[in-house]
């Protein structure tokens, strides 16, 4: 089986967010760069898949060559070889057509990533390629197996679990528990630097969306302590200076 | 470099009676990609396997297979081979490497004892004294945690004087096998391991011999868990050998040559040992960051207080210094190795000679190593207050796990007579000429004052006069002492520690210096500024230390003129301009407020 996993290199879950140029940039200053959460359940599911039953995971990047140390963390995970299409990922569509372009011919049975990078959250880029490949989409896949050309996973929806069954190929937006974080091993870290890291120009694509500008959410204010007693203080304080009732 | 120039090559405590150009240090931050991804392994392990089950691994009693499950764990991402050779199924790490290793877990508590127990006083001996097929009967199963591995030197009535161990071998009369009989105490590891390595004296030889006991060869028997201050999760137990049969074939390296393997493996010991309180100590400083940022006393957060931003700013100068000396000599004994193996020498011999070259340095670093956490963890318990006290925050451990590191891989005071022990022999055996600056500072200290001109303005340039005078300083009173004593300066033990302290001193502020200069020449002063107060507020700290420490020698022994020549000589040579040292920490501080993390 060819499994390609996509994956984004975004700001640790704990990194300190500003921005520059007028809040039109993303400040990276001291910014540690991680797999994007959900891509990592992917990859993690896939390289089991792998074990499992044989075949390859190709890791894919759309990003400059500062990414490169995350795919190659990707390779120590145990992914098998990686592609980094060089460009800036501008917007979803961007890199959706990036990807549909590079798989379309590529004859990978199966399409993972995360469900949503965790720094736009967008959580599009799946239902695009699905939609530019002509291929079903499914997200957030829970639960993945696969027995010889059929797929069966678990999806949570509202209010409940949905069970489904479908032939590959298809693309998979991923979230836990479908696997558990891998960490690199010794062997994986030093044989990441032999494998292949495809470099790819892009292709002739625009973004749909322009960015505008950012925006933090505003400071935290403080906290007012009322005593369990003085309901009433509570209520009036909700409704006239917090104005949520 | 230009060709012309030669290439610098350090030489074990030769930093006492040369310049070190920062070109040939190496730092932190130049660890590369791979290596970055390894550290990162090993802070992904604790956070995953080893955080969240910190009290169960306390409760080594209530939970005895955790702790070797853990090991297991770690084993089978390779973080017990990365000494190990590949022909072993190790990983063949540099040993600067197997030093980031070491710290990153070192903020792992009882875990990091039991992992450094294993992967160094446990497995290194046959690595680098065992035969071919010891090695390969035995470092795989080590490199992968399958057989867990511990080291029995320390007897009831022998500790710091290793060599009066009783415990015996005899062989037998077809010559087979030894007989082993005796009591070993303290053995980390000892509840669960496969393997033993255990010294012991053959017949009424004058010295210890090594051997590789299994488990199951019978005859091995043990007391239970110590109760323990802290590292509680570490096994610890009291070994008995009874009538142990073991195989001639399992005496490690030749007869009476166990005094020597144990001391080559303690140096290693006492390095890594240091690269795993550079771990702890920065764990404890991210913790105490957080705590001062978050906690509000008097309307606002402790953390904008200038007394607990001292601490703070403490902290991270010693930690920074620890860590800038642990590094610079990890390198230096990669460097020695590459080149004794370019040379020709055998690689086994080579890891062990090049480690040798540099044992000052490993004492050195066990004892400031060692310190540092002990003051961090104490400053920790300060800086949170009542909940430093609590055993529900994360202080209470770090403090208790913290104190061992002072007494084992030998007592700060042994380590502490080593380094100048060392140091007097290696100018014994002409490998390091003190004599020469020896005399050159008696000459200084009669002549004229040099006031020096103040035309350098380079970045460190006084500081660096600072440090060539603290060298002098540590050379006069050093050769004083010498003359004074002659041989029986081993008696003196007071001013041994005192010399001792210079030395030490000298190492960390120097390691310092040396790895911010080279940082500046790469991203420039602004972006170490940071790097820059540390040093500072660090050559600061080193030299009232070496001026206590100074005059309490002199006391010791000098009278009269001469201690009155003395004690203007070190006056003179540990001079230092007064600096805002207050403003100083408060900028460190509060940079490490920002950060809430050891991170610069
Ligand atoms: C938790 C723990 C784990 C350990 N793990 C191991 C292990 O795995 N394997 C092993 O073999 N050992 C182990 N040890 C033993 C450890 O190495 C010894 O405790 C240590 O070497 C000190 O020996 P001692 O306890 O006999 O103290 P002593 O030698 O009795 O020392 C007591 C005090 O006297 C001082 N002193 C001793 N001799 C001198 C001297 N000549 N001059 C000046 N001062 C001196 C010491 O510095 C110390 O302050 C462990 C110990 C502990 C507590």
């Amino acid at each position: 089986m060819k499994i390609l996993v996509c994956i984004t290199h975004v700001p640790d879950t704990t990194a300190k967010i500003s921005f520059t140029d007028d809040n039109t940039k993303f400040n990276s200053d001291g910014v540690q760069y991680i797999i994007g959460p959900y891509d990592d359940y992917a990859l993690a599911r896939a390289v089991e898949l792998k074990e499992a039953s044989g075949g390859t995971v190709t890791v894919l990047n759309v990003g400059t060559s500062e990414t490169e140390p995350t795919i190659r963390k990707a390779l120590a995970i145990g992914a098998d070889d990686a592609i980094r299409i060089d460009a800036e990922p501008t917007d979803s569509y961007f890199v959706a057509e990036q990807i549909a372009n590079h798989a379309k011919d590529a004859g990978y049975d199966l399409i993972m990533m995360g469900r949503e990078s965790i720094d736009f959250n967008g959580g599009m880029v799946h239902g695009m390629v699905g939609e530019l490949l002509g291929l079903p989409a499914i997200s957030p896949v829970m639960k993945l197996d696969i027995e010889g050309q059929t797929a069966k996973l678990a999806r949570e929806i509202e209010g409940g679990k949905e069970y489904l069954e479908l032939d590959l190929p298809f693309i998979a937006g991923c979230q836990e528990p479908i696997a558990e974080w891998k960490i690199p091993n010794m062997r994986g870290i030093m044989s990441a630097r032999s494998k292949k890291l495809e470099v790819l120009a892009p292709s002739d694509a625009s973004e749909a969306v322009k960015l505008q500008q950012y925006e933090l959410p505003p400071a935290k204010g403080d906290v007012k302590m009322i005593d369990a007693d003085n309901v009433g203080e509570l209520v009036k304080l909700l409704k006239n200076e917090a104005k949520v009732i | 470099m230009s060709t012309t120039e030669k290439k610098f090559t350090a030489k074990g405590g030769a930093f006492l009676i040369e310049e070190t150009p920062a070109q040939a240090v190496f730092t932190p931050e130049e660890w590369t990609e791979e290596q970055k991804m390894i550290a990162q392994t090993c802070k992904d392990f604790l956070e995953q396997e080893v955080y969240p089950k910190l009290d169960e691994i306390d409760d080594v009693k209530g939970n005895p297979e955790l702790m070797p499950q853990l090991l297991d764990k770690s084993g089978e991402l390779g973080l017990l081979g990365t000494s190990v050779p590949e022909e072993y199924e190790g990983f063949g790490m540099n040993f600067n490497t197997s030093m980031l290793v070491a710290e990153v877990i070192g903020a792992g508590y009882s875990f990091a004892v039991a992992l450094s127990a294993h992967t160094g006083i446990g497995t290194l001996p046959i690595l680098y004294y065992g035969t071919e097929d010891q090695k390969k009967k035995y470092l795989p199963k080590l490199a992968t945690g399958e057989w867990k591995a511990s080291y029995c030197l320390t007897e009831p009535d022998s500790g710091s004087d290793a060599n009066a161990a009783k415990t015996k071998a005899v062989l037998t009369e077809d010559k087979k096998h030894y007989i082993i009989n005796g009591q070993k105490m303290w053995i980390t590891n000892g509840g669960f391991a496969d393997i033993f390595i255990v010294f012991a004296k053959i017949d009424d030889d004058k010295n210890l011999s090594a051997f590789i006991i299994e488990k199951d060869f019978g005859g091995v028997t043990m007391n239970e868990e110590e109760k323990k201050m802290g590292i509680k999760g570490s096994s610890t137990r009291q070994v008995f050998f009874n009538d142990c049969k073991v195989p001639v074939e399992n005496l490690l390296s030749e007869r009476e040559n166990g005094f020597k393997i144990a001391v080559n493996i303690l140096n290693i010991g006492r390095i890594k040992l240091a690269a795993s309180t550079i771990g702890a100590s920065k764990g404890i400083i991210a913790n105490a960051s957080q705590y001062a940022n978050e906690r509000k006393q008097f309307g606002t957060s402790i953390g904008s207080f200038g007394a607990i931003k001292h601490k703070l700013a403490e902290m991270a100068a010693r930690t920074y210094a620890s860590e800038s000396a642990a590094y610079r000599a990890g390198q230096n004994i990669d460097d020695a190795y590459e080149d004794m193996v370019a040379g020709g020498m055998d690689k086994t011999e080579a890891k062990l000679k090049s480690v040798e070259e540099f044992a000052i340095e490993c004492a050195i670093m066990k004892v400031h190593g060692s310190e540092t956490l002990d003051y961090v963890a104490d400053e920790g318990v300060q800086t949170y207050g009542g909940m430093g006290f609590s055993a529900d925050a994360p202080m209470d451990r770090s403090y208790r796990d913290a104190r061992i590191n002072r007494i084992f891989e030998g007592t700060n005071e042994i380590n502490r007579m080593l380094t100048i022990d060392m140091l007097l022999k290696r100018a014994m055996k002409g490998k390091l000429d003190l004599m020469t600056p020896a005399m050159n500072v008696q000459k200084e200290l009669t002549s004229i004052p040099d006031f020096g001109s103040d035309e350098d303005d380079s970045l460190f340039a006084k500081e660096k006069k600072v440090l060539s005078n603290l060298k002098k300083a540590g050379l006069m009173i050093s050769g004083a002492a010498v003359q004074k004593f002659m041989q029986k300066l081993s008696h003196e033990q007071e001013i041994l520690m005192n010399l001792a302290d210079m030395l030490i001193e000298v190492y960390a502020a120097e390691s310092a210096l040396l790895r911010t200069e080279k940082l500046v020449g790469i991203k420039g002063e602004q972006a170490c500024e940071q790097q820059i107060n540390m040093s500072r507020l660090y050559l600061h700290r080193a030299v009232e230390i070496a001026n206590k420490a100074g005059k309490e020698a002199i006391f010791a022994f000098a009278e009269g003129d001469e201690q009155r020549m003395m004690l203007l000589g070190l006056k003179r040579f540990t001079k230092i301009d007064p600096m805002n040292l207050k403003d100083v920490r408060r900028s460190i501080a509060d940079h490490v407020l920002e950060k809430q993390a050891y991170e610069f």
